[in-house]
């Protein structure tokens, strides 16, 4: 509870604080914030003492790299590990300079804040047993099915059923983690949640041949890197880095590094190659918001 | 800094509004917490009561290992002992819905507190009650029924108001088993709708609200039950 009082506090008193020009912001300060996440899949998590690491930590490195060369000094980069309560009331009122963890780009946020060029898209799959014989979501009717309370995995259920008239028992774990407890210990049978979590997740898990990702892909969502709103500057500069990088090939090696080979720190494998919507996304880099993707 | 309160009206996906779903979540909280406040308030006066019974020491000990055991484990941990491992070791809790659960783990750590209340109730008393309820020919029984108990529930009753009203606060670990009280609603609903700030000033209002009117209620049963010269609502030092 101590994060959200904190995270209303900070944006009930910085609300008017928030400073659009981040180049002018740290080339007076010499210090830039970056808002980081504990565990959000091989995107961005903790490494512990401090230290973070992730694709999508990896890339803002390299932007604020360019930042470096384009305010022509050396900055000093401090990292904040957010939450998804408090990440976007962070960024909006200054406390965070660039959010590089696992936010969702929907037409919602594009109000309060800006993106950079969509890096990865998640697809939202299904968990099961290996040995549960369940391999679509039409059989779930009726069955437990885990998701994570805070996350739009959620309201995608509830829409799913209220648009197909199925009927799920919905049972909630607080973070992830506690999510796959609910598919190991039996209290659910499935778990739905972003693709790369639940790879992630299977993992790491005791018995990682006892699980499998099925079934059709229930929702696309573009994963962005998060600045503020209104910075044309920043944003024009985190979009050449991306650009840049995919065109040089360095992206597909940075997806590689965290996506496909064992990573620190118990070198394990995530275990999942590029999707063809990633690579589309490279292949036409946009910041196109989630509703866009529905509309295919 | 511009709130928007309409969020409340939009359509949450599911066909109803976030705000019809915000009194629903409240309503868990309160089933959640009612609950558990009955159970923690049986458990807690039975065994605060036998920690006080001199003559049998064996029912003393067993009611202190229940105290020491439900108020020495946070009570996060506990929901989470009865909801993954005590199944693990009993198969047929597997069947048994959280909201059970998460009442047996509230009430219960909830009860180890309310006996230490009793227990401090009863020994506040003065001897002399006791030997007077002897010297009237009362059985244990009886002195505890007509002269100890009611006597040591009007002094606890300022402790018990607290302790009802954090049972109430407490429940929000609820959301932790899956059950969809108003700590869950506002972790959900902000996630989907990015409007925190209204979201959890309105879910503050509705706990606030829940727990002024515990507090309320309880003075009104302090005032009704008090007894002249005694320990009383409102009364400056009371005492006997």
């Amino acid at each position: 509870m101590k994060k959200i009082a904190l995270a209303l506090a900070i944006s009930l008193s910085g609300g008017l604080s928030a400073q659009a020009d981040t180049l002018e912001k740290v080339k007076s300060s010499g210090a830039l914030t970056m808002g980081v996440r504990d565990s959000s899949g091989a995107l961005s998590y903790t490494l512990g003492e401090g230290k973070y690491a992730g694709f999508h930590i990896e890339i803002c490195q390299r932007i604020v790299a360019n930042l470096e060369k384009a305010v022509g000094k050396k900055l000093e980069v401090k990292n904040l590990a957010v939450t998804s309560q408090n990440r976007i009331p962070l960024v909006q009122n200054g406390t965070v300079d660039i959010e590089c963890g696992s936010t969702t780009n929907n037409a919602t946020r594009q109000k309060d804040v800006s993106f950079v060029l969509t890096t990865y898209v998640e697809e939202v799959r299904i968990a099961v047993k290996a040995n549960s014989g369940i391999t679509s979501i039409a059989q779930l009717n009726g069955r437990n099915v885990a998701t994570t309370t805070g996350t739009t995995s959620v309201q995608l259920l509830r829409k799913h059923e209220r648009a197909n008239g199925v009927d799920f028992k919905e049972v909630f774990g607080k973070d992830h983690a506690d999510s796959f407890l609910l598919l190991e210990s039996g209290r659910a049978d499935a778990f739905v949640m972003d693709g790369q979590i639940l790879a992630g997740n299977i993992a790491i898990s005791k018995a990682p041949a006892d699980y499998r990702i099925v079934g059709e892909v229930l929702s696309v969502e573009p994963i962005a890197i998060m600045l503020r709103k209104d910075d044309v500057a920043f944003k024009k500069l985190a979009d050449d880095t991306v650009r840049d990088l995919v065109k040089s090939g360095d992206m597909a090696k940075i997806y590689d590094k965290w996506f496909v080979q064992p990573i620190p720190p118990k070198n394990t494998r995530v275990g999942l190659t590029a999707s063809d919507a990633t690579k589309t996304a490279w292949a036409n880099l946009n910041d196109k918001p989630a509703e866009d993707y529905a509309k295919k | 800094m511009n709130l928007d309160w309409q969020i409340f009206l939009a359509d949450d996906g599911g066909g109803r509004t976030y705000l019809e779903w915000m009194l629903e979540a409240w309503r868990w909280t309160l089933a959640v917490a009612g609950t558990s406040w009955v159970v923690a308030v049986s458990i807690g006066a039975l065994m605060g009561t036998l920690r006080t019974l001199q003559s049998s020491p064996w029912l003393v000990r067993l009611a202190t290992v229940w105290v020491e055991l439900f108020r020495n484990i946070p009570l996060l941990v506990q929901i989470f002992l009865w909801y993954f491992v005590v199944p693990k070791i009993f198969p047929a809790f597997q069947q048994v819905p959280g909201f059970v659960l998460v009442v047996f783990a509230l009430g219960f750590f909830t009860s180890a507190r309310i006996a230490e209340q009793f227990r401090a109730g009863i020994q506040a008393l003065p001897q002399g009650q006791r030997y007077a309820a002897m010297a009237m020919g009362f059985t244990t029984a009886q002195s505890y029924r007509y002269v100890i108990l009611p006597m040591a529930f009007r002094i606890i009753l300022p402790p018990l108001t607290s302790e009802s009203m954090n049972l109430l606060k407490n429940s929000s670990v609820a959301f932790a088993v899956s059950i969809a009280e108003l700590t869950m609603f506002a972790m959900q609903a902000q996630e989907e709708t990015s409007r925190g700030i209204e979201i959890y000033i309105a879910v503050t209002a509705l706990y606030a609200l829940s727990a002024f009117a515990v507090n309320r209620v309880f003075a009104l049963i302090e005032k009704k039950v008090q007894i002249p010269g005694f320990i009383a609502a409102g009364a400056t030092g009371g005492g006997h």
